[in-house]
């Protein structure tokens, strides 16, 4: 083996003697590289973003929702048969020992009246330990009581975008709303909260008492999901199963039949978002992968062009007393450098866009060191894979005919 | 006496398709160290055969080959290319110098590939070997910066940089005019002088002139074998050639 410095040397020396063909052929393996890093870093910080906001949430959450019934071997669909109560609610308050807060949730939404404007937006119809459930906080004001509740008292909360939006910079505290057309009394305030996980304005909402809104502005007589937080997050898959429990006995449900309902678990939420999300990176990766295998195929073309316009320079070295393997090495070690080279300038440009990204977009790109060995070693992989054949076309040819090649 | 070179019923047949060419079809050639050996012939003579069967480019059909004392018919490929590394130095018709690559590095080339790494200071002894051909102030020109005489001396010199016993010299003239000719072959006699075996292939009789052995081949056998007793001084003739010049 001849010594590597010289191999690099040699190999450097020849990528310069043709620097504009060089720099092309590396392109393919610059934007590969970058391309690589770069859709990784994109899916991984998308991922990192939605974990990160779904723990906020609170992992010792529980979320109670109707399920599909199946009647008589006819599926009919999720959500078919809302069965959720307030009796649900209370049958659990009484007998659940893993539960620290529970509240009902029923959904609604309508234009909203206030402070001379008006906005649409969505109201939740909740108990006050949502507060707690969601880690909302106040920022002024206070939270309705469990008697608001049970009086159906036509009180609001506001989140942070609604009440800028109908009342600027002004407190609503105390001021007068009507949603739908219904009037409710504005007693509080929410802290920002910001995005959710799927992206959507958690400020963009309006929490009422849960049988206020089913019964003034929804109509109907079931509530559309229960969150409950366990006393601790050891304790959630336990809890769960006491909830089933509590829940079937609730719904009179006999040993075989399916469940009505459907719990769900933090932990299961970000199972499923980061399924989704590794899905997306998965996709993402192995599209910017093809086009490092193409700045390969790229490689091992100016490679084979580069072995024939070389042929005599191979009969010299061939006649001056290299052996096959050098030129072997020789040709391999050009293109394995011409890929380094182009893995290095790719891993600088995917900073640099992830930076620019970073700074003008919404997007979050997280490169991770792994990432980065990753598509280097891929890289080098490429420039050995596509550079082989080549150099070893190159390592065949008879001396005598390479000398006499014109 | 010692033999460098001797061959024995040497053959070479080359496949062209399903007709088979006899280029070779039994050489006995000796060669003593010191020599100055000419082998002419006319092309298809089997005189390019002969030099890359001695110069270990290419495999006798038949026969044997024993360079310095040792066969080597019997060696590897790798083997091959270790000879020609250390023990021979080629000059070529077309100089066969790397093209944007400086004189120097040219002459250092045959450096990189020795294993032995006997030379220590690579650059030195390119330095050294350009010297010899004349083209000390030369080092950092390139092939197309040079005269073809030029090139062709810095084709010697990387021949010379392994300090070969024997220089293969594959019409080294005949890409050049007369009066550079005489120059290489100047330079060439310089070398014998100094104790390196010279074998010279040519088709030109004035170049043979400067042999002192000449060997004649045809249809792949050796005609005629001669001592040349008063061989041409390439020195002298240069400085008869300059003055009918002027």
């Amino acid at each position: 083996m001849l010594q590597i410095t010289n191999l690099l040397k040699a190999a450097f020396k020849s990528i310069q003697k043709n620097k504009m063909r060089s720099m092309l052929t590396a392109l393919g393996i610059i934007i590969g590289v970058a391309a690589v890093i770069v859709m990784v870093a994109i899916g991984k910080g998308a991922s990192a973003r939605i974990q990160a906001q779904i723990t906020s949430l609170g992992t010792d959450l529980l979320m109670i929702r109707p399920s599909f019934s199946n009647r008589g071997g006819v599926n009919m669909g999720a959500g078919s048969f809302n069965r959720l109560t307030f009796e649900d609610v209370e049958k659990i308050k009484e007998q659940a020992t893993l539960v620290k807060a529970i509240s009902p949730m029923v959904r609604s939404g309508g234009q909203v009246i206030g402070g001379g404007k008006n906005w649409s937006t969505s109201i939740n119809g909740v108990a006050s330990e949502y507060l707690y459930i969601r880690s909302y906080e106040l920022q002024s004001g206070e939270m309705f009581t469990e008697r608001d509740e049970r009086s159906s008292k036509k009180v609001a909360v506001l989140g942070k975008t609604v009440a800028e939006e109908l009342f600027g910079d002004q407190d609503p505290v105390g001021e007068q709303l009507r949603i739908n057309n219904t009037p409710f009394t504005v007693i509080g305030v929410l802290k920002e909260k910001g995005q959710s996980g799927m992206g959507g304005d958690q400020d963009d909402v309006i929490l009422a008492p849960a049988k206020t809104v089913l019964y003034r502005l929804k109509g109907g007589q079931y509530i559309d999901m229960i969150y409950v937080s366990a006393i601790s997050k050891d304790q959630i898959y336990a809890a769960q199963q006491e909830l089933t429990t509590i829940m079937r006995a609730a719904h009179r449900l006999q040993e075989g039949e399916d469940n009505d309902f459907d719990i769900r678990n933090q932990a299961d939420i970000i199972d499923m978002a980061s399924a989704t999300t590794k899905t997306l990176t998965i996709l993402l990766g192995s599209i910017a992968a093809v086009s490092l295998i193409v700045g390969g195929i790229g490689i091992m073309n100016i490679m084979l062009v580069s072995v024939t316009e070389r042929t005599r320079e191979i009969g010299i070295r061939l006649a001056v007393g290299a052996r096959s393997s050098d030129i072997l090495t020789q040709f391999l070690s050009e293109s394995i450098v011409l890929s380094l080279v182009g893995g290095i300038i790719g891993t600088l440009l995917a900073f640099v866009v992830t930076f620019v990204m970073r700074k003008f977009t919404s997007f979050t790109p997280q490169i991770y060191p792994a990432t980065v060995i990753l598509a280097f070693s891929f890289s080098a992989i490429v420039g050995v894979f596509f550079g082989f054949y080549p150099a070893r076309k190159a390592a065949m040819l008879n001396p005598i005919e390479a000398l006499r090649y014109e | 006496m010692d033999k460098i070179i001797e061959t024995k019923n040497l053959t070479k047949t080359y496949l062209m398709g399903d007709v088979a060419v006899h280029a070779l079809r039994g050489i006995d050639l000796s060669v003593a160290p010191g020599e100055f050996l000419a082998i002419m012939g006319a092309s298809g003579s089997g005189k390019s055969t002969l030099m890359n069967l001695i110069g270990c480019l290419d495999q006798p059909t038949s026969g044997d080959y024993f360079l310095d004392g040792k066969n080597v018919n019997v060696l590897s490929k790798n083997e091959y290319a270790d000879i020609r590394n250390q023990k021979i130095g080629f000059v070529f018709q077309g100089f066969n110098l790397l093209s944007r690559t400086s004189a120097l590095e040219n002459v250092e080339l045959p450096l990189f590939y020795d294993r032995t790494r006997r030379v220590e200071n690579p650059k030195q002894a390119a330095i050294d070997a350009l010297e010899r051909v004349g083209l000390r102030d030369r080092t950092d020109h390139e092939p197309s910066q040079l005269s073809g005489g030029q090139q062709q001396r810095v084709a010697i010199a990387r021949a010379l940089v392994t300090q070969p016993s024997l220089i293969l010299a594959d019409e080294p003239t005949g890409n050049l005019d007369t009066k550079t000719s005489i120059d290489i072959m100047a330079v060439l006699q310089d070398l014998n002088a100094q104790g390196i075996t010279i074998i010279l292939v040519t088709h030109e009789n004035d170049i043979s002139q400067y042999a002192k052995r000449i060997v004649t081949m045809r249809d792949g056998l050796i005609r005629e074998d001669n001592l040349v007793e008063n061989w041409r001084n390439a020195k002298e003739d240069l400085v008869n050639f300059n003055g009918v010049e002027e």
